[in-house]
C-alpha cells in the first residue's frame, strides 16, 4: 500500500515518488496522509513536511516548505509550495 | 577604390566581428537549453493551479463580498500593460515584437476611450514605449538577467502588482510577453492576470472534487490561492521570456555569423581582384620598361 506523493514549487518538481504516509503542516493544524484518504483540500502554514516511506520505519525524511496548497484525490497527494528546501 | 591595404583591414574586422557573432550564437544555444527546461519544469505547478483555481471559482458564487482579483472592480476604464520584455538587446525582434503587440492593443483601447498605463519589466520594452507613451509610464523594473530569476522576485513584483490594484489604480490588468514555440517561433502573447480569467473546467473533474473536504473554507482558500496566482503565470510569463529571448538571440546571431561569412566572401574576392590588377600593372610597366631599351 502506497501513497503517490508529489511535491512541486514554481521551479520545479522537487519529488515524485511512493511513500507510506506524508504528514502535511496544515493552516488549521497538522494531518497525515495515508493511501486512500479522503479528498481533501487545504492551505499549509510555513513548517516541516514529513515524509515516512515505510510503514515500521520512524525515520522521518523532513522537508521545509513555505506557502502553498495540498491536495488530495484519488490519484494521491500533491503539495504546491513556493519555497521547498 | 579602396586600396588593398583599407581592404586587408576590413576583411579582418568583418572576420572578428564573425567570431564575436559565433560565439553569442554558442552562449544563446547553451542558455536556451537551460531556460527551456527551466520553463519546462515550471509547467506543472502553473498547470495545477490554474486547475484547482478554476474547479474552485466554478463553486463560489461571485458576489459582492468576493475578492476583487476574481470578480474585478466592476468596471473596465483604466488599463494596466505588464510589459515583460529583456533588458538586452541583439536578440532580433524579440523585445520589438513584445512591445509592437503591446502598442496596438493600447491604440485599440484608447480609441475606445479607454484609459492605457504601462508597467514595464525589462529596459528595452520600456525604451520603445517611452517614445510613444511617455506620460502613461507607471513603473519601469529592470529584471537583469532573465535565466537567474527566481520565484521571489516574480512574487516581489506580483505583490507591488497587487497593492497598486487594491489602492484603484487600475481596473484591468494585462500581460504581455513571448510564448516560446520553438527556436524559430516566439509568439507575442496577451494575457489577462487581473482579474483571474476562469478557464473552462473539465466535465470530469467537477464531478470529483465535489467531495472534497476544504481547510479552512473554499472562499478562504480561494482568496489565497488568487493572491498566489498573479505571482506565478508573471513567474511563468518571464520563464516563457527567458526561452524566447535566448531562441531569438540564437536565430539572429546565427544569421549575424552567415552574413559576415558573405561579406568576408564578397570582399575576398574583391581584394584578390585588385591585387592582380596591381601585378597585372607592374608586370605592363617593366615588359614596357624593358622594350624601350
Amino acid at each position: 500500500m502506497a501513497l503517490h506523493f508529489e511535491l512541486v514549487t514554481p521551479e520545479r518538481l522537487v519529488r515524485s515518488e511512493e511513500v507510506h504516509m506524508v504528514v502535511v503542516p496544515g493552516t488549521e493544524g497538522d494531518f497525515g496522509v495515508l493511501e486512500g484518504h479522503a479528498p481533501l483540500m487545504s492551505t499549509i502554514r510555513d513548517g516541516n513536511l514529513e515524509i515516512y516511506k515505510t510503514a515500521g520505519g520512524n525515520a522521518a525524511e523532513t522537508i521545509r516548505i513555505e506557502g502553498g496548497f495540498a491536495e488530495v484525490n484519488e490519484r494521491g497527494l500533491t503539495v504546491l509550495a513556493e519555497r521547498a528546501e | 577604390m579602396a586600396s588593398l591595404k583599407a581592404l586587408k583591414v576590413r576583411i579582418n574586422s568583418v572576420k572578428s566581428t564573425q567570431k564575436i557573432t559565433k560565439a553569442m550564437k554558442m552562449v544563446a544555444a547553451a542558455k536556451l537549453r537551460r531556460a527551456q527546461e527551466a520553463a519546462e519544469a515550471g509547467r506543472p505547478y502553473a498547470q495545477r493551479l490554474e486547475a484547482v483555481v478554476a474547479s474552485l471559482a466554478s463553486k463560489v458564487a461571485i458576489g459582492p463580498g468576493s475578492s476583487p482579483l476574481l470578480a474585478g472592480t466592476g468596471k473596465d476604464q483604466v488599463h494596466l500593460f505588464v510589459v515583460a520584455t529583456s533588458d538586452k538587446g541583439l536578440a532580433g525582434a524579440f523585445n520589438t515584437n513584445i512591445a509592437r503587440l503591446a502598442r496596438r492593443r493600447a491604440d485599440e483601447l484608447i480609441a475606445q476611450g479607454k484609459t492605457v498605463k504601462f508597467y514595464t519589466i525589462g529596459r528595452k520594452g520600456q525604451a520603445v514605449l517611452n517614445r510613444q507613451f511617455r506620460s502613461s509610464m507607471v513603473h519601469g523594473i529592470e529584471p537583469g538577467d532573465l535565466g537567474k530569476l527566481r520565484f521571489a522576485d516574480a512574487r516581489g513584483y506580483a505583490d507591488d502588482l497587487i497593492a497598486r490594484f487594491e489602492a484603484g489604480e487600475f481596473d484591468v490588468a494585462h500581460l504581455f510577453y513571448a510564448t516560446f514555440k520553438s527556436v524559430l517561433t516566439q509568439e507575442p502573447t496577451e494575457q489577462q492576470i487581473i482579474p483571474v480569467k476562469i478557464p473552462a473546467v473539465p466535465a470530469g473533474e467537477a464531478a470529483v472534487s465535489a467531495v472534497t473536504e476544504y481547510e479552512p473554507s473554499e472562499e478562504e482558500i480561494l482568496d489565497d490561492l488568487l493572491g498566489r496566482n498573479v505571482a506565478v503565470q508573471l513567474f511563468r510569463a518571464m520563464r516563457e521570456n527567458a526561452a524566447s529571448e535566448q531562441g531569438s538571440k540564437m536565430t539572429a546571431m546565427d544569421n549575424a555569423t552567415r552574413n559576415a561569412g558573405d561579406l568576408i566572401k564578397r570582399l575576398n574576392i574583391q581584394y584578390n581582384r585588385q591585387r592582380q590588377a596591381a601585378i597585372t600593372t607592374e608586370l605592363v610597366e617593366i615588359i614596357s620598361g624593358a622594350e624601350a631599351l
